[in-house]
């Protein structure tokens, strides 16, 4: 569904993207891991459109992604990693406005927003300004504007961030039923134990380049276990990443 | 589909404006107390208005019946707020600005004055002490103290005491005169003699002397306005001028809530979206443009209903010069948004700006008092095309012809800030 084909930007003289090639199947949720600076938003923003590669390309669906109103992005998702909501409209008028920059309007667009809101359990909620909401309830919000138009790929860029166990447990219940639908997930994360929960294929990215792209078992398995202990996503991380800080 | 997106875009932001209370003050609420304020202090003074009197203090320390008569004329000024407080008083009046200016009469100054009068006696000194603050008033305290010190001097002199002592006193003076050459000094005598004759007739006494000089003529003023029902209300300058200042603060506005946005992620979402740069721009000047116009119909609507502020001119030029204004300030608020790195540097940047642009555009004072060099350089400032296309349009009474070049004006400056936004706008995130 998506294929990412040897991608690189620059800013200036920093190398931030380079080479980056991976690709994610329906019903697929790949994570996307990199400490601080290796490159993973820089990735989906390009994914998204929001960046220009200085080369490589985005494939949607066997299509190439080009320009701004290249119809292929209506295909694609994007959950950023702030909580990107207005706070002073409410739950409907932000989902309205958001379906609408996808040309859907009446009917249509109630339907759409009706589901999204009951996907994360904020039905009830509708008519309520968002300033009004909990971390978590912006969180799956945001979660649920990024869905609104039924796009095939969805691009989660630590979509967890600040959230309370249950809003947590929530999210994880909805991208696994997107999954069902048979939707491709990008997901960007820090929290290794979400990708493990979550991933069905994990994609390691340092210095811009992809150090690793395999499945947890296959990670895990290249690694010696110390003193019997199995290795873990994390130990695997900090083999590959290294254990300096990157701030 | 983009009718839809720019519907969507502009009904969002609508519903933020009007959201925010703040902005929804700053937009209506603020102008309108503002430019009240200046209208009522630029109002003008129609023909039966009382004027604002200049507060001034007079010292007579001579007493004499021409400083008295000065006194006098000042006190029945109607330009005028006379007191007579001690010299001490009258100076610390001055120092502290409770009085424009101080005029002190010294002792023997009528004498000397009278003297003065025909031309052959030093004139005396009139001290005026005055409040450096407010010179313009000195200026028309002098004009009046001259027309009063004339009028009480040249009374006295052709029909008062002092003038018969003073003719009396010259007559024999200039008859033994030896350096006086003869032709002067019978022409001299002459005049005295007449005069002295004048004095003498049986309906003149000391008591009922003339008026003396007097101002020979009068003025008929005439404002003038393109059309003559139309006559000039402060208030609808000062509602043209605080309508333009603070549409330009709520467009600035909108461009760092832009900025904000970027902030907040928001703009990742919008980017992601299939749509133009285009109609992303289109719709944030679009709402801009609205809201706009709003300040600017809601400031002159109460104009029109409180202050009885008309459309002396033409109602379509009105329009247009509001929809020009409009969007010029729209597309200044996308430059704002294109220029800006942070919402907080941004909001500094923008209302100095702001406030640069209002005042040389004729916001404030008229751009009249400006220096010449200044007054063409406001030509290239946006502000003064929209002040003048308004005051065109309404108390100048000038028909639609009047708004042509200021609309023309408003739009190319509209072309240029949203050419620039567009050309320095950070598109990628």
């Amino acid at each position: 569904m998506l294929i990412i084909n040897s991608l690189r930007k620059t800013f200036g003289s920093l190398v931030a993207v380079d080479d980056v090639s991976f690709s994610i199947e329906r019903g697929q949720l790949v994570g996307l891991l990199g400490p601080n600076g290796a490159g993973k938003t820089t990735t989906v923003s390009m994914i998204a459109g929001l960046v220009t590669p200085d080369r490589g390309e985005v494939l949607i669906a066997g299509r190439r992604l080009a320009g701004d109103t290249d119809p292929a992005k209506r295909r694609i998702g994007l959950v950023p990693q702030d909580v990107a909501l207005y706070d002073d409209l409410s739950a409907r008028d932000n989902l309205r406005f958001f379906g609408a920059l996808y040309d859907f309007r009446g009917r249509a667009l109630e339907e759409r927003m009706a589901n999204a809101l009951a996907l994360v359990g904020l039905a009830d909620r509708a008519r309520d300004k968002v300033k009004t909401f909990s971390g978590g309830m912006k969180r799956r919000l945001n979660l649920a504007a990024g869905l609104l138009h039924d796009p095939d790929i969805l691009l989660l860029d630590e979509p967890t961030v600040g959230v309370d166990p249950q809003s947590r447990n929530a999210i994880f219940d909805n991208l696994e039923t997107l999954k069902q639908r048979g939707k491709a997930l990008l997901y960007t994360t820090h929290y290794m134990e979400e990708a493990e929960r979550l991933a069905d294929r994990i994609v390691v990215i340092d210095h811009g380049k992809v150090i690793a792209d395999d499945t947890l078992a296959g990670l895990t398995g290249g690694v010696v276990a110390v003193a019997g202990q199995r290795p873990t996503l994390e130990s695997v991380f900090l083999t590959l990443t290294g254990r300096s800080l990157r701030d | 589909m983009t009718l839809t997106v720019l519907a969507a875009m502009v009904r969002k932001d609508l519903m933020l404006f009007f959201a925010d209370r703040r902005s929804v003050i700053m937009a209506f609420a603020v102008p309108i107390l503002v430019a009240s304020f200046f209208g009522s202090v630029f109002s003008g003074s129609s023909s039966d208005a009382e004027p604002a009197r200049i507060a001034i203090a007079v010292v007579d320390q001579d007493g004499s019946t021409i400083s008295k008569a000065i006194v006098s004329g000042l006190q029945g000024d109607r330009n005028l707020n006379v007191a007579v407080p001690t010299e001490e008083d009258a100076r610390a009046s001055v120092t502290r600005g409770r009085t424009s200016v101080a005029a002190i009469i010294p002792k023997g100054f009528g004498d000397a004055a009278g003297q003065a009068f025909f031309g052959s006696a030093p004139k005396p000194a009139l001290d005026l002490l005055f409040d450096p603050s407010r010179s313009a008033e000195v200026a028309m305290v002098r004009g009046i103290l001259t027309e009063h010190v004339m009028q009480a001097v040249s009374r006295e002199m052709f029909g008062g005491a002092q003038g018969r002592q003073y003719v009396e006193r010259m007559l024999p003076q200039i008859e033994s005169s030896q350096t006086l050459p003869p032709d002067q000094k019978r022409l001299l005598v002459q005049m005295l003699r007449t005069v002295q004759d004048f004095y003498n007739q049986p309906n003149q006494t000391a008591q009922t002397a003339g008026p003396g000089l007097s101002m020979p003529y009068t003025v008929r003023e005439r404002a003038m306005t393109a059309n003559t029902n139309a006559g000039y209300n402060g208030y609808a300058h000062s509602f043209a001028g605080m309508g333009i200042q603070f549409l330009l603060f709520a467009m600035a506005n909108l461009g760092i809530e832009v900025l904000l946005e970027r902030q907040q992620g928001l703009w990742k979402r919008l980017r992601s979206a299939p749509l133009s740069r285009t109609t992303l721009l289109a719709g944030k000047t679009i709402s801009g443009t609205i809201i706009s116009l709003l300040t600017l119909f809601v400031s002159f609507g109460f104009a029109i209903v409180v202050f009885k502020v008309r459309i002396s001119g033409s109602v379509v030029g009105f329009l247009a010069v509001s929809l020009a204004c409009s969007l010029m300030a729209s597309t200044f608020g996308l430059l704002v948004a294109a220029l800006g790195k942070t919402p907080a540097t941004a909001r500094g940047v923008t209302t100095l700006a702001v406030l640069m642009m209002v005042m040389l555009g004729g916001a404030w004072v008229p751009t009249f008092i400006f220096p010449a060099w200044l007054q063409q350089a406001t030509l290239v400032v946006p502000a003064r095309w929209a002040v003048d296309g308004l005051d065109a349009m309404t108390w100048r009474g000038i028909g639609l012809a009047g708004a042509v070049l200021p609309t023309l004006m408003l739009l190319a400056f509209a072309v240029l800030f949203g050419g620039v936004a567009a050309t320095q706008f950070r598109w990628e995130e």
